[in-house]
């Protein structure tokens, strides 16, 4: 976990630097200058924390829902420690990447909320986040709110193919790669960002991953603690 | 008894219950008289566009369903039925049973916001009757099936009453979309091919959302 931990401090530490002080020139001549794109120019450098963002969000809500299932096949509480831990912190990556992104569609499309069909799938996905901990709260014994939370998050799971196949595609909206976006002017969607740029995005992709799991594994283990100690206490 | 007969027997026993105290009949179809009248009282001059129509619409039966449909299993569980429920029947009995008779339910109080609407507002004409049916139809399958699973987790809960909508809503997201976006096409009078598309959505919506629903409710019915 140590390695982790540097490492992902080592690819943070070089998209942050890389990813804002490379110089954005209009004809990219050598591997250390970022061509400049038409409409976004300096905003472009969002791209580099906003999506691992909210990729990392996705990728927290998945392992919350792999741990869920696990518990209702196992019913081995320690999935259960997991299974939260994981929707914990997926609710803090998925707020950061609302805020970078709305304030980033502020300066870019005019306002910080445009109910484009990405940013309501991200809404939603706070919105999921947000009510499994409030049904979390909801629930007496352990046992219950185990099984029932895994339920509901296995449930919300099943409805992601929507937002993420489907809506944005017959919705249309602002975002790269949704419907009757021939202009192809953000590189991202169909990756042909240049290859600079592309390092220093997926070093971004794999700084945050590893963070997350870095974060989550120091959760897990504060949680496990904790539950040993609430039984201690109440066999007292 | 094979599982056919069975589940029917849960729905007939649901049914009579519910006609003995017409409690959730009578409550829902107030309801939407007064969220009608409410939406009447802001809406009364204006001319309304059809995306306006049919965004209430669907608002006031989420809105209905929300308040009502939770019953199913509350009441069970404020009854102290429950155990002798799990003792006679298989939980999918139990859960298409319940299932049935939400998606009757939801239909029923469908119609009765169809109906009113019609009398209330001038500017609701359904000028494509068959894409109203069929939205109308897997849009109230589709309320009840979520409905029926989530009653199933919140009968567990404190605050069942709050929670219920909520944890329905971003479930519910899709298949509301949907829904708004196939009867604006019938209020506007589109040909039936124009939503074909959102059926195929309504009704893959629908597979997932019951086969998923089905697998899982072991675990949520089981102590």
């Amino acid at each position: 976990m140590r390695f982790i931990k540097y490492l992902s401090i080592a690819f943070i530490t070089f998209v942050i630097i890389a990813g804002i002080a490379t110089p954005m020139v209009l004809q990219p001549q050598s591997l250390f200058e970022f061509p400049i794109i038409p409409g976004l120019e300096d905003k472009a450098r969002n791209i580099f924390f906003h999506v691992p963002m909210a990729w990392t969000s996705v990728l927290a809500f998945l392992f919350a829902l792999y741990y869920g299932f696990k518990y209702l096949r196992t019913k081995d509480f320690d999935y259960d420690i997991k299974s939260v831990s994981a929707a914990g912190l997926g609710m803090m990556f998925c707020l950061l990447a609302a805020v970078t992104g709305s304030i980033w569609a502020k300066f870019n499309w005019g306002s910080f909320w445009n109910w484009d069909p990405r940013e309501t799938s991200i809404f939603i996905l706070l919105m999921i986040y947000g009510v499994y901990f409030a049904l979390r709260s909801a629930l007496g014994s352990d046992e219950v709110r185990a099984r029932l939370s895994a339920v509901y998050a296995i449930l919300a799971g099943l409805t992601a193919p929507f937002f993420i196949l489907i809506m944005p595609r017959i919705v249309g909206g602002l975002h790269p790669g949704v419907k009757g976006d021939t202009s192809g002017s953000i590189p991202v969607a169909q990756l042909h960002m240049p290859l600079n740029m592309f390092c220093v995005f997926f070093a971004g992709l794999m700084g945050f991953s590893l963070l997350f799991i870095w974060l989550l594994n120091v959760r897990i283990r504060a949680a496990r603690v904790e539950h040993q100690l609430s039984k201690k206490e109440s066999l007292r | 008894m094979n599982y056919f007969t069975s589940t029917l027997a849960i729905v007939s026993k649901d049914v009579r219950s519910e006609l003995r105290t017409r409690y959730a009949m009578n409550a829902l179809l107030m309801f939407v008289v007064t969220s009608v009248a409410t939406i009447l009282f802001a809406l009364r001059e204006d001319e309304v566009s059809t995306e306006v129509l049919s965004g209430m619409f669907w608002v006031i039966i989420f809105f209905t369903t929300m308040s009502g449909l939770s019953r199913i299993f509350v009441s069970e569980e404020e009854r102290g039925t429950t155990m002798t429920l799990q003792l006679v029947a298989s939980p999918s009995v139990v859960y298409f049973g319940k299932l049935i008779f939400n998606c009757g339910l939801t239909l029923l109080l469908s119609l009765a916001v169809t109906v009113l609407y019609l009398i209330a507002f001038p500017s609701f004409i359904v000028k494509s009757i068959d894409i109203f049916l069929i939205t109308i139809f897997l849009g109230s399958i589709g309320f009840a099936a979520v409905a029926t699973i989530m009653a199933a987790i919140i009968a567990k809960a404190q605050a069942k009453g709050t929670l219920y909508a909520v944890l329905s809503f971003p479930i519910l997201i899709p298949l509301l979309i949907t829904v708004m976006k196939a009867t604006v096409y019938a209020l506007d009078g589109e040909l039936f091919s124009a939503a074909l598309g959102e059926f195929q959505i309504l009704i893959s919506y629908l597979m997932i959302m019951i086969a998923g629903s089905y697998l899982l409710f072991d675990y949520v019915w089981k102590e």
